[in-house]
């Protein structure tokens, strides 16, 4: 079976990215690989001094190893698309690539002290959903689910960084590459 | 169901159009993207989309509100969200007087949108449900859904018709089972009136308070129990039609209460002091020999003047017996469906013993029977041998001694309390056992104070 690619785009934190190589192969029952990719300066937009997500995407499309079955990039980047304020991330429904910013699941972007332990639930939980949706899921409406639409970070701190039985079972049901 | 709602993103930027329907697909709803006002516009002939997303400031001669005023033309139950970049209160009041839904400024938090979106999926569920049960309700109980050849029937289908979309108060008068209430939502259906609400009331289900609540609500604090303000009936009819069943079994406070309604169109809430004005057709229907009734002190003249301003008395089934084989047809082919069953068909011979068998319980008494024949039957065909608990009852012919020295009274409260021991209380069981209605039931039982 192909592997998944876990990429990052430019420096991001070590700590974040074990944690997810760590966590993500069992949830999707694959192998996972890792990847350095560039930074998306070409992305940025001055105006709003945030970097769209969708020439990102177009780049990872590009970057995309032969063999992966799909690729999650992590950055530090503050993502938007334009007709939103910010995303936490975007995936290709159905799609190969997904990509999810660290920028607002940090506690400083709220004024807050670091907290470790709640980036890395955080971040999962982000990982899971933009991969969720490359396998085609879309969202649940199970707010404990990863899968659970989140719109603010209370959203994602409510959820659970696992699949309820339902979109697991579809992830299972997913035809084999 | 997010999957049926389909939603259209107008916008001449690609990269603005492709990521908010992106975003939006992700949800679960099937999106749909154009890059002109024109394009939209085409797009909206060949399909019936839910929500449109559209750009005010577009190229080509053709703007966001020109768009939205176009699609509108062609699809007036669309909800049309204006978007922009650059908002001025001027453009917004423009965007909404033509009839925009909503009108948001771009980059929007994404919050704001799923929650508009939902909202109004929300409410689009709601008035599709509201469309496929009113249109439910109205198939089956318009004037010309009635099966009958029966010339009085059909008199009094035309009399129902021709007094359809008048106010004047009905006054229906039949035995229990024959049908008061269809008629009722017949005439409901057939007039001005079909489009708002028909509400239903059995006088004989309840107890005088708790009737009076029921009729006409009550205000907070109006009694033991009322924690909150609440609508009664007749302001839940408002616009509409109430029909209130049984309404010779109302106590003699409530048929002043009730003449004062169709005197004034007001009332007062219980424990209220504000006067409440409605426009309620008034249909009622009773099985008691109403005159009768008034000649014993039992109900009063006056409201019954003003309950018989048209008056229709529907025949018991016995009185129409040339229904009896279209009726049972009619229920073999719904009730079969309705349970999965494959019973098309009713033999000759079960027609020939339904025609001879008396119905007191009139038309719904058929209605269960014919329901009991198909719950039992093996065969595709109903035959004589499926309504053979019709004999056990008393098909007329029959050997069957009644107790000696009982009066008719007497042995109709017996069976009554029988029967409901036999269900072990359960007044909806006996009553469809006894072929009579709840509420019928319900006033037996207070009559002849039997024990449930």
């Amino acid at each position: 079976m192909k592997p998944l690619y876990l990429g990052s785009m430019a420096e991001v934190d070590a700590d974040v990215m074990a944690y997810l190589r760590e966590r993500m192969p069992s949830a999707f029952g694959v192998e996972l690989r890792e990847l350095a990719l560039p930074g998306i300066d070409f992305a940025y937009d001055a105006r709003r001094g945030q970097y769209g997500s969708v020439p990102a995407l177009e780049m990872l499309l590009a970057r995309r190893p032969p063999d992966a079955l799909k690729l999650l990039a992590v950055t530090e980047c503050d993502l938007f698309i334009p007709a939103l304020t910010f995303v936490y991330g975007q995936a290709q429904l159905g799609g190969r690539v997904a990509a999810i910013s660290l920028a607002r699941l940090r506690q400083e972007f709220y004024g807050l002290p670091p907290h470790p332990e709640i980036l890395l639930q955080r971040a999962l939980k982000e990982a899971l959903h933009e991969t969720g949706h490359t396998f085609g899921l879309v969202h649940c409406a199970d707010r404990n689910c990863a899968m659970s639409l989140a719109t603010n970070i209370r959203h994602i701190d409510a959820k659970r960084a696992e699949f309820c039985a339902a979109c697991a079972a579809r992830l299972l049901r997913r035809p084999r590459e | 169901m997010k999957t049926h709602w389909q939603i259209l993103v107008v916008d001449d930027e690609e990269v603005m159009c492709e990521s908010l329907a992106a975003w939006l697909r992700e949800d679960g709803y099937l999106v749909d993207t154009a890059s002109s006002g024109r394009d939209a516009v085409e797009k909206s002939r060949a399909r019936d989309y839910a929500i449109y997303f559209v750009d005010l400031k577009m190229p080509g001669g053709m703007d966001g509100i020109e768009t939205m005023m176009q699609i509108r033309g062609l699809r007036p139950e669309a909800s049309i969200i204006i978007i922009t970049a650059y908002a001025t209160v001027d453009t917004a009041i423009a965007a909404m007087k033509e009839g925009a839904q909503e009108y948001i400024v771009k980059p929007c938090n994404p919050e704001e949108i799923s929650l508009l979106v939902s909202r109004i999926i929300r409410v689009k569920n709601l008035q599709r449900e509201n469309a496929i049960l009113r249109k439910k309700l109205t198939r089956r109980y318009s004037v010309h859904d009635v099966i009958t050849k029966n010339p009085r029937m059909q008199e009094i289908l035309s009399l129902a018709a021709e007094v359809a979309s008048l106010r004047s108060t009905v006054l229906i008068q039949g035995e229990s089972g024959s049908g008061k209430e269809l008629v009722a939502r017949a005439i409901h259906n057939s007039g001005d009136r079909a489009q708002k609400p028909f509400v239903a009331v059995s006088c004989a289900a309840l107890a005088e308070t708790l009737l009076e609540s029921e009729l006409f609500g009550h205000e907070k604090g109006a009694f033991t129990g009322a924690m909150q303000q609440k609508r009664g009936k007749f302001e839940l009819a408002d616009g509409g039609s109430i029909f209130l069943d049984e309404i010779g079994d109302i106590s003699p406070k409530l048929q002043v209460d009730l003449l004062r309604v169709l005197q004034e169109r007001s009332f007062y809430r219980v424990g209220g002091s504000e006067e409440v004005r409605v426009d309620v057709r008034v249909i009622a229907a009773t099985h008691v020999n109403l005159p009768q009734a008034v000649a014993e002190g039992k109900f009063r003249d006056d409201l019954f003047y003003r309950l018989n301003v048209i008056e229709i008395r529907i025949p018991s089934l016995r009185e129409r017996r040339e229904d009896v084989p279209l009726l049972a047809r009619h229920f073999v082919d719904r009730i079969s469906h309705e349970l999965g069953r494959e019973v098309n068909d009713i033999s000759e011979g079960a027609l020939k013993l339904l025609m001879d068998y008396n119905w007191p319980g009139n038309v719904r008494e058929l209605e269960n029977a014919v329901e009991r024949a198909i719950v039992t039957c093996r065969g595709l065909t109903l035959g004589e041998e499926d309504f053979s608990f019709l004999a056990q009852s008393g098909l007329p012919g029959k050997a069957w001694a009644p107790p000696a020295g009982m009066t008719l009274q007497e042995m109709e409260k017996h069976l009554i309390a029988a029967t409901i021991q036999s269900t072990g209380g359960n007044i909806k069981e006996s009553a469809s056992i006894l072929g009579i209605d709840r509420s019928t039931l319900y006033e037996k039982i207070k009559r002849y104070e039997i024990p449930r």
